[in-house]
């Protein structure tokens, strides 16, 4: 069994992948970081570069844990994360929940939002604090 | 000096002030934004010459085309992606120097030394085109009929990478500004009453700019994100300053000329500007690594190139980049003819024009220094957003022309040889030259015919023709010549690559 992280290189991103990261400890199960985008823009902040996920790695090997990382560009990212969950069967999906002020609601689709409601197992929410940046 | 003085008065009334500033937004908007280009942008806002009075259209469309050149920079530093292929050479040091943590430099000598060559440019400009249009006005319709010639033929064959694919786009303009009946009998009209009046510009320069554009984003619209690089505010130090103030004026000496020339154009200039800084730096080993001088030559070789373009435009009525060429049209659509006599005729709107250059030039220093951190983030929108507003406008401007919807099926029919032309690398400038001269070579053809009476000898009478037509015969020669034996081949061969990313 595996834990899928949904990981974007910002501080909920973060936050999921150091949460993802303690879970993934305490039940002994590897970990499947996604990162992917759209590919419709020029620049997509959420598409981590090279070095950014060479960092990601490093911290997991570091915790010992059993890593693969995903990298790509897909249709629909909330998509891709639970079409990653449904064919390594995981038992938990991790993502971070970024506040959205209402004009952001109207105009910008949840990624979160559809992961929570669309995946086949249990979702952890988190939200970035202080201390879980380790990783 | 008191026309100019004169000018700045009607420049900076607040309605025209306002149209400056919406110019150098939207221009510097669309020059960051790689694709889309200032002669989409001009091309996409011909509707408003409807509305709008001759010398407040004409100020926003300057302002447009000044901003493009300024904004194309910042993507070319920030992103290793020219926004506009006049700024392809920037990227060559520029993101270099971006990549070593000197992108707040890099922006800074880019837009200061805009600054200073659009101003200098600007003043060329105001001393150089009446005293060209003075000279013009004596000149015959054989003379008219070879500057034409010499036009077309550097903007296909002198410019761009492959000869027989800019005679191909030539051929394809020509062809379009034939239909119609302006000589009396039918061409190219395949019986169709809606063709007899001829194709209108506007619908050509829509459909190859925009939904050319359009369709070829949408058949490439997934592509991995390119890293951007952060910045905060542009700055330089005392020695950037140092290194950077010769280039400068060098590019501008380079740019000028070449965009005054009537073989237009701001690629080779800023090639030139490049290749002199590299060969004229105290510190060769930088280059390549990201020397400041490699960015603030080509940058303001650009600018002082816009400047440049601007007098064969207001002089002769000559367009030389694809920019130019729009604007003509709209100068066109206001039922302006852009000639020798234009600036006697017309003596408030052309120093009003001027005077607006001053003023947009300063406009966007003050912009872009501030701004480049909120230019960058432009490059986060979604192609799709983006190109649906333009097919939107693209639809609007077609139908606007005629109010009929034939427009629109020509409109999309010309926009699928946009695409072609982008997926076969054909460039899009002899085209749009091609539809907006052809019919005038003609009229300047039959005019010196009509006149001698169909000796054909006429159009060699004139001294100025013969001039043009021994330069044109050197040309050839020269660039059979160079395609013997090709010099600095690294460096073209980047530049052709960098090329192929950009179109117009």
């Amino acid at each position: 069994m595996s834990i899928v992280v949904a990981y974007s290189p910002d501080p909920y991103g973060r936050a999921a992948l150091a949460h993802g990261a303690v879970q993934a400890e305490q039940r002994h199960e590897d970990v499947l970081v996604v990162n992917a985008t759209r590919g419709d823009s020029l620049v997509d902040r959420r598409f981590a570069d090279d070095a950014d996920l060479a960092r990601v790695r490093q911290g997991l090997d570091t915790l010992g844990l059993s890593a693969s990382i995903t990298h790509e560009v897909v249709d629909d990212v909330a998509a891709a994360v639970v079409a990653t969950a449904e064919r390594v069967q995981a038992s938990l999906v991790v993502v971070g929940i970024r506040p959205r002020s209402p004009v952001g609601k109207m105009l910008l689709g949840s990624v979160a939002q559809r992961v929570i409601l669309d995946a086949p197992c249990p979702v952890l929410a988190v939200k970035p604090d202080g201390a879980s940046d380790e990783v | 000096m008191d026309l100019l003085l004169e000018g700045f008065a009607t420049a900076l009334t607040p309605e025209n002030l306002l149209y400056a500033v919406i110019g150098v937004l939207l221009g510097t908007a669309v020059g960051v934004l790689p694709g889309i280009g200032p002669a989409m942008t001009v091309a996409l806002l011909l509707p408003v010459t409807y509305n709008v009075s001759p010398t407040s259209g004409l100020i926003l469309f300057a302002g447009i085309y000044y901003g493009g050149m300024y904004g194309g920079s910042t993507t070319s530093i920030l992103l290793n992606t020219p926004g506009e292929s006049s700024s392809v050479v920037t990227a060559l040091e520029g993101n270099k120097m971006a990549k070593a943590g000197r992108a707040a430099q890099a922006l800074a000598t880019a837009a200061i030394g805009s600054f200073v060559a659009g101003t200098i440019g600007t003043i060329l400009l105001v001393a150089l085109a009446p005293n060209i249009a003075d000279v013009v006005v004596k000149l015959g319709a054989p003379s008219y009929f070879a500057i034409m010639v010499l036009s077309l033929f550097t903007v296909t064959a002198v410019l761009g990478s492959s000869k027989l694919r800019g005679l191909i786009s030539l051929a394809l303009g020509l062809a379009i500004g034939l239909v119609g009946t302006s000589t009396g009998q039918q061409r190219l009209t395949f019986g169709s009453p809606q063709l007899a009046d001829g194709i209108d510009v506007v619908v050509v320069a829509v459909a190859i700019f925009a939904i050319g554009e359009a369709l070829w984003v949408a058949a490439h619209l997934r592509r991995r994100p390119l890293d951007i690089i952060p910045v905060g505010r542009p700055w330089m130090s005392r020695d950037d300053w140092g290194r950077s103030w010769k280039p400068w004026l060098r590019g501008t000496a380079y740019g000028f000329p070449f965009g005054a020339l009537p073989a237009g154009g701001a690629e080779v200039p800023t090639f030139l500007s490049y290749i002199t800084e590299r060969r004229l730096t105290k510190k060769p080993e930088e280059f390549g690594k990201g020397a400041i001088e490699g960015v603030a030559g080509p940058e303001a070789a650009n600018n002082a190139s816009a400047a440049g373009t601007l007098v064969p435009l207001l002089a002769i009525g000559l367009p030389t980049t694809a920019t130019a060429a729009v604007i003509l049209v709209a100068m066109q659509n206001y039922g302006l003819q852009p000639g020798p006599q234009f600036m006697d005729a017309e003596p408030k709107l052309v120093w009003g024009l001027l005077a607006s250059l001053f003023v947009a030039n300063t406009l966007l220093l003050v912009l872009n220094l501030p701004l480049a951190p909120v230019w960058a983030k432009l490059l986060q929108i979604r192609r799709p957003y983006l190109y649906a507003g333009i097919l939107f406008f693209a639809s609007l401007g077609a139908y606007s022309v005629n109010f009929q919807a034939f427009d629109l099926g020509l409109l999309l029919c010309l926009g699928l040889l946009g695409l072609a032309m982008r997926r076969f690398g054909l460039p899009v400038l002899p085209l749009i030259i091609g539809v907006i001269l052809g019919p005038r070579l003609e009229e300047q053809l039959t005019t010196a015919l009509a006149i001698s009476q169909g000796d054909l000898s006429t159009l060699w009478s004139e001294p100025v023709a013969v001039v043009v037509y021994v330069v044109m015969a050197l040309m050839i020669v020269g660039l059979v010549v160079t395609g013997f034996r090709r010099r600095n081949k690294g460096v073209t061969d980047r530049i052709d690559d960098n090329y192929q990313e950009v179109s117009m």
